[in-house]
């Protein structure tokens, strides 16, 4: 390494130091009239002094602004590329995803889908993007924030008037007194300023720990996206749904069948029914459907107590209990059940009648009712006749090549196909019916079946959640805007006061904010015989 | 009840009126000979004045909130409303700071701009669905607009640097952007207009067309120069639509919503050409003498120190409250919606924005050029967003 001598007071300087360490004599002489470059104080930064092995090559890589400023651009435009159409989540959930990209938003669309924009944010090249700008805020806080701290940290208070005469807020006084120079200090301690002194030279300094800010933050945003990592090791997150019934007590999903919950009942309200109400009627008339105003789920949550062979009946012990509502989940055991969604009336169970296809007076002949949720393939009764229900679609639906199916398991829009076995016969009459059709089988039924009743019930969604990774996440946020606004909310100012061959050599010098610096310096002269520091920078403009 | 609602409306309407006052108060202050330092009588009159239709507007804020029983920032037309008055609180912090009028000359123009907006929304009092019923509503949605409007004011500051600077003696890239921005405050001042204009002589007309298989009505409250797309005319003695809305935009609204954006765009277009032809040079042109005595040095730091300020309180309610209450809400605390990736980008943009200018040292023009770019991301987000890329956020 290169070392370089400082030649006022033969300090060894490490190669790339544009500023003493020791006396604060400018190193860059070439540009001996231009403003001194304060970044870092001038200490040599790792990144623009090595540039040989491969290591050093990968770490100037990241530390370079312009590098991480273009990372983020590219992630900006890439995010915004991903609100042009819908992401796959927000999507109807019974479509197929190519299918609905291609019939809804034509070629555009298709090509959509092709690259991958449709799970845009959680696609490789993104994640490689965010984990790219991450390195790169690590590296480039160590390669600053070091020298940075090393600089402030050792600050001498006597630094050679070259430093002076180049800053950007400069002055030299060739008469003044004691006096006044003791009003000045006093002037400045006033405003809360640090004074550290040297053989009569004096420097002052303020908000130093502002300096600090942006190395914080990005630690913050560090420990951010590691937090947004640990979500990929196990047991760290789950997120699971279930369904759950009014009056049924289900597994809950994810908490390997340690725990269950009992849906009590599921309460929904809609704006326009309570006098209170009154102040949204004009919005409420407009509406073509009721707006939601309140829902939630009565439960309990169980854990299972039994000492587990698999298998063996649940022992439930309640562990909590209470109202699930938007907004406020309830917790057990690390978990936090949610409210999401709802399915109002749906068929708990359905009673049939048969009666001879020809009586007008549909006489019963058998009643019976089928659980729909859980339903008897087979119904026998005392005078001899034997129902099967040879087919049950739950969620009804002809396809369009004709064929009956289900579109889901829940009973939303149930249809049977039934056989009725007449006392003695073994060849069954077959009867289809689902709402609102009642399709006899061959046209020639002695018998028929008529619904007489239903019942329904509500179905509550409930979320399931357990996020250990949450506080990681929190902490980093909460370090990240500490630092962001000790870094924006305050600015580090230092005067130093050079005395030499009795005259007096003042500059000034602020990391940001230099109109609130310069009225900071009009108010430290007020009552002294000093005049206003020159802006070099405009004076040399001026020119 | 009814009687808060007609006080609220009130209070709102003098608070416009207060503010377009102040603004004549601030244009006499840069008329004013003297030399800039001085603070006289006329500064104290402004600035009082402003601080007067604030507190007017605020009033308007809490009655509405009394009335309606949650903090009215829940549909387009409060959320706007709210977001003029926080660019008005944030153009007052920085007057204390800096003690520019111009700032003011050119902020309460805005503001009122995004009120007259916000006005063209429904105004009446919307119920609450259950997700939005949470304090984190006000403590999210008002840190957010307060954050944004205090960058909004670096945009202010950044037009009045560029109006000021850029050399308008031949046409440039420049004038043209210049021009542009020019353009779009005219564009909004038509949507204004024609909006009301039409309001005024209760022009409505319907129109029947297929959503997704679905037939569907849809009303039109001008004139359609767009209509659906294969849409039939049920009003009778109204014009029938001059053409077809493509068909790729897609949405229930979305005929209406394009037909409002043309007409929004011709008035701009008209009231556009018309000053040209009055002024006779480019509007950036015909402001600029006025700014002859603004400090440029000036201007650029407050554009950062907008920034400086409004960066952290943006982040905070942007994305921090922000992913709290989605937590609760939908516990995820970040779910790829429209809005909240525009908040990512726009946060990604100022972050740029501030290590450009902090450690590459981008100063200036380009500072303020910037300032002009993240205003319109914010911009986007909150009208684009909330009407054609709808999700979570959705209010109209």
């Amino acid at each position: 390494m290169n070392e370089i001598k400082c030649e006022s007071c033969g300090f060894l300087n490490s190669a790339g130091t544009s500023i003493c360490n020791k006396c604060g004599m400018p190193l860059d002489k070439e540009n001996d009239s231009k403003l001194l470059n304060m970044r870092y104080d001038g200490r040599a930064i790792r990144s623009k002094t090595k540039n040989t092995s491969i290591v050093d090559k990968i770490w100037n890589f990241f530390s370079s602004i312009k590098i991480g400023v273009t990372l983020i651009a590219i992630a900006l435009i890439a995010s915004a590329v991903g609100t042009i159409l819908p992401q796959s989540m927000y999507i109807p959930t019974n479509v197929v995803a190519e299918e609905h990209y291609r019939d809804r938003y034509g070629l555009a669309g298709q090509i959509y889908y092709q690259l991958g924009f449709h799970e845009l944010y959680s696609s490789w090249w993104y994640l490689i993007l965010i984990a790219l700008i991450g390195i790169s805020i690590f590296i480039v806080s160590l390669d600053r924030g070091i020298p940075l701290y090393k600089a402030l940290k050792n600050q001498n208070p006597k630094r050679h008037i070259h430093f002076l005469k180049r800053q950007k807020l400069f002055n030299q006084y060739d008469q003044y007194s004691q006096e006044d120079l003791d009003k000045l200090v006093t002037n400045i301690k006033k405003r809360r300023y640090k004074i550290f002194e040297k053989d009569g030279h004096i420097l002052a300094e303020k908000g130093r720990f502002s300096r600090w800010g942006p190395y914080v933050n990005h630690a913050g945003l560090i420990i951010f996206l590691i937090g947004t990592l640990l979500r990929f090791v196990p047991f760290m997150y789950v997120d699971e749904f279930v369904w759950v019934r009014e009056g049924e007590t289900a597994i809950i999903p994810g908490t390997s069948q340690q725990y269950y919950v009992e849906n009590q009942e599921f309460i929904f309200e809609t704006y326009g029914n309570d006098e209170e109400d009154a102040k949204f009627s004009e919005i409420l008339s407009q509406q073509n459907s009721a707006i939601p105003k309140h829902f939630e789920t009565k439960a309990v949550i169980y854990e299972d107590v039994s000492e587990g062979v698999i298998g063996s009946e649940p022992e439930l012990e309640e562990v909590a209990s209470g109202e699930i509502i938007v907004n406020k989940p309830i917790q057990f055991g690390g978990f936090a059940l949610y409210q999401d969604s709802y399915q109002l009336n749906e068929f708990q169970s359905m009673s049939f009648k048969l009666h001879e296809t020809t009586d007008e007076n549909e006489a019963s002949i058998v009643e019976f009712t089928v659980d729909l949720t859980n339903p008897d393939s087979v119904y026998t009764f005392e005078n001899g006749f034997r129902i099967e229900l040879d087919q049950y679609y739950p969620d009804y639906i002809l396809d369009d090549d004709g064929t009956p199916r289900s579109q889901t398991n829940y009973p939303r829009n149930p249809a049977f196909v039934f056989f009725v076995y007449p006392p003695g016969e073994s060849d069954p009459e077959a009867s289809f019916l689902a709402i609102g059709q009642n399709i006899d089988g061959t046209g020639e039924n002695t018998y028929k079946l008529g619904l007489t009743n239903f019942d329904v019930r509500d179905v509550s969604g409930l979320n399931v959640t357990k996020d250990l990774t949450l506080p990681v996440i929190g902490l980093g946020a909460f370090i990240f805007m500490i630092g962001v606004i000790q870094g924006m909310y305050w600015q580090h100012r230092r005067i130093w006061i050079h005395p030499a061959q009795g005259k007096l050599f003042i500059a000034s010098h602020t990391n940001k904010n230099w109109y609130g610096m310069t009225n900071e310096f009009e108010k430290i002269i007020t009552n002294t015989k000093f005049s206003m520091l020159q802006d070099q920078e405009k004076v040399t403009k001026d020119n | 009840m009814e009687d808060l609602i007609v006080w609220s409306s009130r209070l709102l309407y003098t608070a416009f009126i207060i503010y377009l006052i102040a603004t004549v108060l601030f244009a006499a202050t840069i008329k004013d000979k003297r030399h800039e330092k001085t603070f006289s009588k006329i500064h104290i009159l402004a600035i009082s004045t402003t601080i007067l239709g604030f507190f007017a507007q605020l009033g308007y804020f809490i009655t509405r909130w009394i009335a309606s029983g949650h903090a009215p920032v829940s549909n387009m037309f409060e959320f706007v409303t709210f977001f003029g008055m926080m660019l008005v609180l944030a153009f007052i912090i920085l007057y204390f700071i800096y003690r520019i009028e111009l700032l003011g000359l050119f902020a309460l123009p805005i503001a009122l701009l995004i009120i007259g907006y916000a006005s063209m929304y429904p105004r009446d009092i919307s119920p609450l669905v259950p997700s939005l019923k949470s304090h984190w509503l006000y403590i999210h949605v008002t840190t957010v607009a307060l954050g944004e409007a205090i960058l909004a004011v670096s945009f202010v500051a950044g037009i009045i640097y560029l109006i000021r600077q850029i050399d308008q003696s031949r046409t440039s890239l420049k004038t043209i952007c210049l021009e542009i921005i020019m353009y779009s405050i005219f564009a909004t001042i038509g949507f204004v207009i024609v909006t009301t204009a039409f309001s005024i002589s209760d022009y409505s007309s319907t129109f029947e067309y297929n959503v997704e298989g679905q037939p569907s009505e849809l009303e039109y409250h001008l004139p359609p120069i767009f209509g659906p797309s294969e849409g039939q005319l049920l009003t009778e003695n109204r014009m029938d639509a001059l053409l077809p809305t493509p068909e790729w935009m897609l949405g229930a609204e979305a005929p209406r919503k394009f037909n409002t954006l043309v007409w929004s765009l011709l008035a701009g277009i008209v009231l556009y050409i018309g000053m040209r032809l009055i002024l006779r040079k480019r509007i950036a042109a015909a402001i600029q003498p006025f700014l002859r005595k603004a400090n440029p040095e000036l201007l650029d730091e407050v554009c950062y120190r907008a920034v400086a300020i409004g960066f952290p309180v943006f982040t905070l309610g942007g994305l921090i409250f922000a992913a709290i209450w989605a937590q609760e809400a939908w516990n995820r605390y970040w779910g790829w919606d429209p809005k909240e990736v525009w908040a990512l980008i726009t946060w990604f943009f100022y972050a740029i924005f501030l290590h450009l200018r902090l450690t590459v040292g981008w100063h200036g023009e380009r500072s303020a050029w910037f300032a002009v770019v993240g205003f319109a991301i914010i911009m986007f987000n909150l009208i684009v967003v909330n009407l054609v890329l709808a999700g979570l956020h959705s209010y109209a």
